[in-house]
């Protein structure tokens, strides 16, 4: 099973390449080669860091060569930044617009007395049709880090509660999101990347 | 519901786990990545590895222990002890560490926490203060002060005010170890990690003193700390994370159960 995973120069590739590779994948990694991204059967976009790193994405012709590929079926994963992106924008860099392919805007986390950014194990209420979270029971935790979220809207498939209900995955069709580190949650993260390399998308090879 | 974590610490010395009281008597405990991986099978929500050697020599060793422990480690991993640049946390991080902790270096440059946030993002970056309560302030805890040199020297600043100055630079967490607590199994600092924790929005972990089970029940709740670090807990103690956060759940913490 081969992954492209992109390098936007947002932090740290690592724990997601070692992840990946942990569950049999063959993965690949590319930064401004947009070669690699017409090829692929599969593409992860890790992220940590400043929603503005994205402009990278921009400048270096790969928000175009993604929206392509997308276009043609392939399962596409955003992590962290990499979910956020997917969206119209983020309020972290408001000159800076994301892939638009869900129109909300993420935001961050509302003032509240309760500490942000939000870092730990969180609990997931999961939409009982979603494919990249399936398995995963009530009550499994998972890894978050992060001060800005998506809102949940029709494409949500899990909700977390912190502060305020947020979408801490989202699906729809080929494009998949995850605002936690499934590289960095256990075997339940495990698992989820698993879905991601078994879902069978159309298109995919 | 975010849940409380339970952070398992290894301290390294030439590529190997040592426990001791207070960093005397040493004795060898293990490898650090069959133990971090042991851990993690355990229930532990993050491991921290600490070279507590840090030389310039023990740099290859280090990056080697570290490339090694994050091979098969799934949870979060963070690397302290003699990171003194960027470079240096750029190094750890490419060897798979998802965060770097600094201690004394930041406070002799404190542009250092900056640089790290700037490069890896605020969650990689954790601000470690060794603290003592100042017995000769008007109020002990909130003039208690930072230390180095494993708790013998004091630099002359507030720990609140490093806390707030190390949160406004870009840290992600604060590590607060109570030097006066530290090995004495007689509980966490309670007041002073609470001090800490109300002054920053940055989660704070408690660190030095734990003992019992309800040492953590304690310094969630009074200390109002967002995670705790046990070490000599495991080897004297409680054994396992598993074992102590179930105890933590039946007096009502949130924890990640099951793990």
């Amino acid at each position: 099973m081969r992954v492209t995973v992109i390098d936007y120069k947002a932090g740290n590739l690592t724990s997601v390449l070692k992840a990946l590779r942990h569950i049999g994948a063959e993965v690949e990694v590319t930064d401004a080669d947009l070669a690699p991204i017409a090829s692929a059967e599969r593409i992860v976009l890790p992220g940590v860091g400043h929603f503005a790193a994205t402009q990278y994405l921009d400048s270096t012709g790969l928000t175009t060569a993604i929206r392509a590929a997308i276009g043609r079926g392939i399962p596409f994963l955003g992590i962290c930044v990499g979910m956020q992106w997917l969206y119209a924008g983020s309020t972290e860099a408001l000159d800076q617009p994301g892939l638009g392919h869900f129109s909300e805007q993420c935001a961050r986390f509302s003032e509240s007395h309760e500490k942000v950014p939000h870092v730990g194990w969180n609990s997931l209420e999961v939409k009982v049709n979603s494919r990249l979270l399936a398995g995963v029971d009530a009550g499994e935790f998972v890894y978050f880090t992060h001060s800005y979220k998506a809102p949940v809207s029709a494409d949500t498939a899990a909700v977390t509660q912190y502060i305020e209900p947020f979408a801490s995955a989202v699906e729809r069709e080929n494009v998949m999101g995850v605002q936690f580190h499934p590289e960095k949650s256990g075997e339940t993260g495990l698992k989820i990347l698993r879905n991601f390399l078994s879902w069978e998308g159309q298109g995919a090879v | 519901m975010i849940t409380k974590r339970i952070i398992a610490c290894l301290d390294v010395h030439g590529g190997r786990v040592v426990k001791g009281v207070q960093f005397v008597d040493l004795v060898d405990a293990g490898d650090p990545a069959t133990q971090a991986a042991r851990h993690a099978r355990e229930g532990a929500d993050e491991i921290v590895l600490l070279d507590i050697t840090a030389t310039h020599e023990g740099r290859a060793t280090l990056l080697d222990t570290v490339r090694r422990t994050a091979r098969e480690l799934f949870v979060p991993f963070c690397v302290g002890g003699g990171i003194r640049t960027a470079d240096d946390a750029a190094q750890v991080f490419e060897a798979g560490a998802d965060k770097v902790s600094v201690n004394s270096a930041a406070l002799a440059d404190p542009m250092l926490i900056d640089a790290i946030g700037r490069n890896f993002g605020a969650q990689a970056v954790v601000v470690a203060i060794d603290a003592r309560r100042d017995p000769s302030g008007d109020d002990p805890v909130r003039d208690a002060q930072v230390f180095v040199q494993g708790g013998r020297k004091p630099v002359g600043r507030r720990v609140v005010e490093w806390a707030r100055e190390a949160e406004a630079r870009g840290a992600g967490e604060i590590l607060l170890t109570s030097m006066d607590s530290d090995g004495t199994r007689a509980g966490f600092d309670c007041e002073l990690t609470a001090a800490v924790s109300e002054a920053v929005g940055i989660p704070v972990i408690a660190s030095g003193g734990a003992g019992t089970v309800s040492h953590f029940t304690d310094v969630f709740a009074r200390g109002k700390a967002d995670a705790a670090l046990a070490a000599s807990i495991f080897h004297f103690g409680i054994s396992s994370a598993r074992l102590l956060k179930v105890e933590l759940a039946r007096e009502g913490v949130s924890v990640r159960l099951p793990c």
